[in-house]
């Protein structure tokens, strides 16, 4: 049983190999994934600062020379990866943390610079109204968020150009306490905040373009632009 | 719970691959030490008696019976006796057409299942080895002079074949040949591990001897040949396996038959298991006792694990896609290969190194079935198949297990 009692030993180690192999990597594409967070949060950053810099150069100059462009293209694709990252870590994780409160302070200054120019210049050509929504994770705070996520990510993916600040009510953030402050939103979620004006509850795929003008526009440009292909092909 | 599982089935195949490779390492060792010695002609022919139990099986039985008269052994040596288990069909008729075969005897008695057949014919028979046939398989033309040899050894009391799905068609056949194939190398692995608890209706051959030690065939919860195996192993005895010795079986073709006769498989190793639990984690039983019988019955509860936890996951999927039609409609945007969203977790890495393993004892295995290729349409619907549809008679056979509902043949 000597030769055999070995062979236990040996697969005992191997096995034990394998798996330590297999958390190192794990752990090893995850950090991966959280530094190319850090990375678009970085870039996002530039891209504020960037737009803020040269908002401030052209104040003083007309607004015309401020194109669709001044808002961060990668908030959107930040939002979803941090999502994803934060369901496979679990919300409880220190890092997902830290990388949520910066990713709702970048949102934060993305829908400062966007009021600014709207102030200034008004809402550029091309550039939708934004939203700001807040919801929770925490059982029971939150029935219709879940619906509501559904909504809201359906509306980015039919129109890549409308941005969605999205803030989880309860994160611990000075910042954050203080834009709830400003516009007096009460736990009552999932909340909405559109052009100055709260809508608390569930709003459907239906009452969301209701309250978004702006994307049937998008909807009768899109169609008009169909029909023309056709007739062309014709 | 899910990495416990993960990694007790990992470490019972490394430990396979480990033993599999050990055996491979001592049998080129040998084959250098004897030269050709291996490749001279048997000159060891001890008398043989296969015992073909049949019921209701006027289709195959003649075919079963031809193979046998084909075989490559000195005429002299080798009696078939062929049992009537109470037929209701031709099946007797059919057999007249063999009455005036010096080497067949025809044995008629009433219904009582297939270990009562064979009790029958082991009260005629006196030669020194014994064996067993289903009348729905065949053997190869040199299958027997493949396992005598193996009898040489005075300590080897049963030597098993290897089995080999007949004429495969559809998938459900084809997925058993791949299953079978995965069989023949387990059956080779737990050879050398002295380990072998099941002596298969195809074509087992024992010492007469082994029956008047320690009694004959019992019913055994229909599955006779599990039981007279672990019997064997509780007493001691040795168990080969002659893995160049081929027989052809033929399997379900339908999806009922298949769970069927699985129901019965797994419904006998849960209540033998039971009837022979003092083996389990013993070590005066060697490796059977400490790995294979335990690992058996882990095999049982970890795909009922997997399966449990496969099936939440994805009815909970289902209902969060569910809901979320239900709320903004069905919508087909583009497919996200970023790889940003690649799974790469734990259990992705434990199940490709365990996915690895298995493909490499698929490929070995059909090399030792005589495959050409390493892999093959059936490798790949075992691998898929399997696991789908085993927890459905394993969780009815627990079931049956816990409230004691016996399974039957057919």
């Amino acid at each position: 049983m000597t030769t055999g009692f070995k062979k236990y030993i040996y697969a005992f180690f191997i096995t034990t190999a394998i798996f330590i192999t297999a958390i190192f990597l794990s752990n090893y594409f995850s950090q991966k994934r959280l530094n190319e967070i850090k990375n678009i949060e970085s870039r996002i950053a530039i891209d504020i600062l960037a737009s803020e810099t040269q908002f401030a150069l052209l104040e003083e100059l007309s607004c015309g020379d401020i194109g669709n462009t001044f808002l961060s293209k990668e908030l959107n694709e930040l939002g979803e990866k941090l999502s994803y990252t934060e369901e496979n870590r679990g919300s409880d994780d220190l890092e997902v943390l830290n990388l949520k409160r910066y990713y709702s302070l970048l949102q934060i200054k993305d829908f400062l610079l966007y009021q600014k120019v709207k102030q200034r210049c008004g809402v550029p050509k091309g550039v939708l109204s934004p939203i700001i929504y807040f919801y929770s994770n925490e059982d029971g705070e939150c029935d219709d968020c879940e619906k509501e996520g559904f909504v809201l990510t359906r509306l980015r993916e039919e129109y890549p150009e409308f941005r969605v600040y999205s803030f989880d009510y309860n994160l611990d953030l000075g910042a954050l306490a203080t834009l709830i402050n400003i516009y007096g939103i009460e736990k009552d979620l999932p909340a909405i905040l559109l052009n100055d004006r709260l809508y608390y509850g569930f709003r459907s795929l239906d009452e969301m373009k209701t309250l978004l003008p702006e994307l049937k526009k998008i909807d009768a440009a899109r169609l008009k632009e169909a029909g023309k292909a056709t007739s062309t092909k014709q | 719970m899910t990495y416990i599982f993960l990694f007790i089935a990992l470490y019972f195949e490394v430990f396979l691959l480990i033993n599999y490779f050990e055996l491979v390492d001592n049998e080129n060792k040998l084959e250098v030490g004897n030269g050709d010695k291996a490749k001279i002609a048997p000159d060891f022919f001890p008398s043989v008696s296969i015992i073909v139990p049949v019921w209701n099986e006027e289709r195959t039985v003649s075919k079963t019976i031809f193979s046998l008269l084909n075989l490559d052994y000195p005429k002299d040596k080798l009696s078939i006796l062929v049992v009537d288990d109470g037929s209701t069909d031709n099946t007797w008729q059919v057999l007249q057409g063999f009455a005036m075969d010096s080497r067949i005897k025809l044995l008629s008695k009433q219904n009582g299942g297939k270990h009562s057949a064979l009790n029958y014919a082991l009260e005629f028979i006196n030669s020194d080895l014994v064996g067993c046939l289903d009348a729905d398989s065949y053997v190869s033309k040199n299958a027997l002079l493949k396992i005598t040899p193996h009898f040489k050894e005075e300590e080897m009391m049963a030597v098993t074949p290897s089995i080999i799905v007949f004429e495969p068609k559809g998938i459900l056949q084809m997925m058993q040949k791949a299953e079978y194939m995965f069989g023949i190398f387990l059956r080779r692995v737990f050879s050398h591990l002295g380990a072998i608890y099941i002596t298969p209706g195809p074509f087992s051959i024992f010492r007469r001897s082994v029956f008047n030690q320690i009694g004959e065939y019992r019913h055994a919860h229909n599955t006779e040949d599990m039981e007279i195996g672990m019997r064997m192993q509780k007493n001691g005895m040795k168990i080969g396996n002659a893995h160049d010795a081929y027989v052809y079986t033929s399997t379900p073709s339908s999806i009922r038959a298949l769970y069927k006769q699985r129901l019965r498989w797994v419904y006998g190793f849960i209540r033998n298991a039971f009837d022979y639990k003092d083996m389990f984690f013993k070590p005066q039983y060697g490796h059977l006792g400490v790995a294979i019988l335990p690992a058996a019955g882990f095999s049982i509860v970890s795909t009922m694990y997997i399966f449990g936890s496969n099936i939440i996951d994805l009815g909970s999927s289902l209902f969060t896609k569910i809901k979320e039609i239900y709320t903004v409609g069905l919508y087909f945007g583009d497919l996200n290969l970023d790889l940003f969203y690649f799974d790469t977790s734990i259990i992705l890495f434990i199940s490709l190194t365990t996915i690895l393993g298995t493909l490499y004892i698929i490929a070995t295995s059909r090399k030792l079935a005589g495959e050409k290729g390493k892999f093959g349409l059936d490798s790949l619907l075992f691998i898929i198949l399997y696991t789908i549809i085993a927890p459905f008679w394993m969780s009815r056979a627990i079931f049956n297990a816990v409230f004691a509902r016996e399974t039957k043949w057919r």
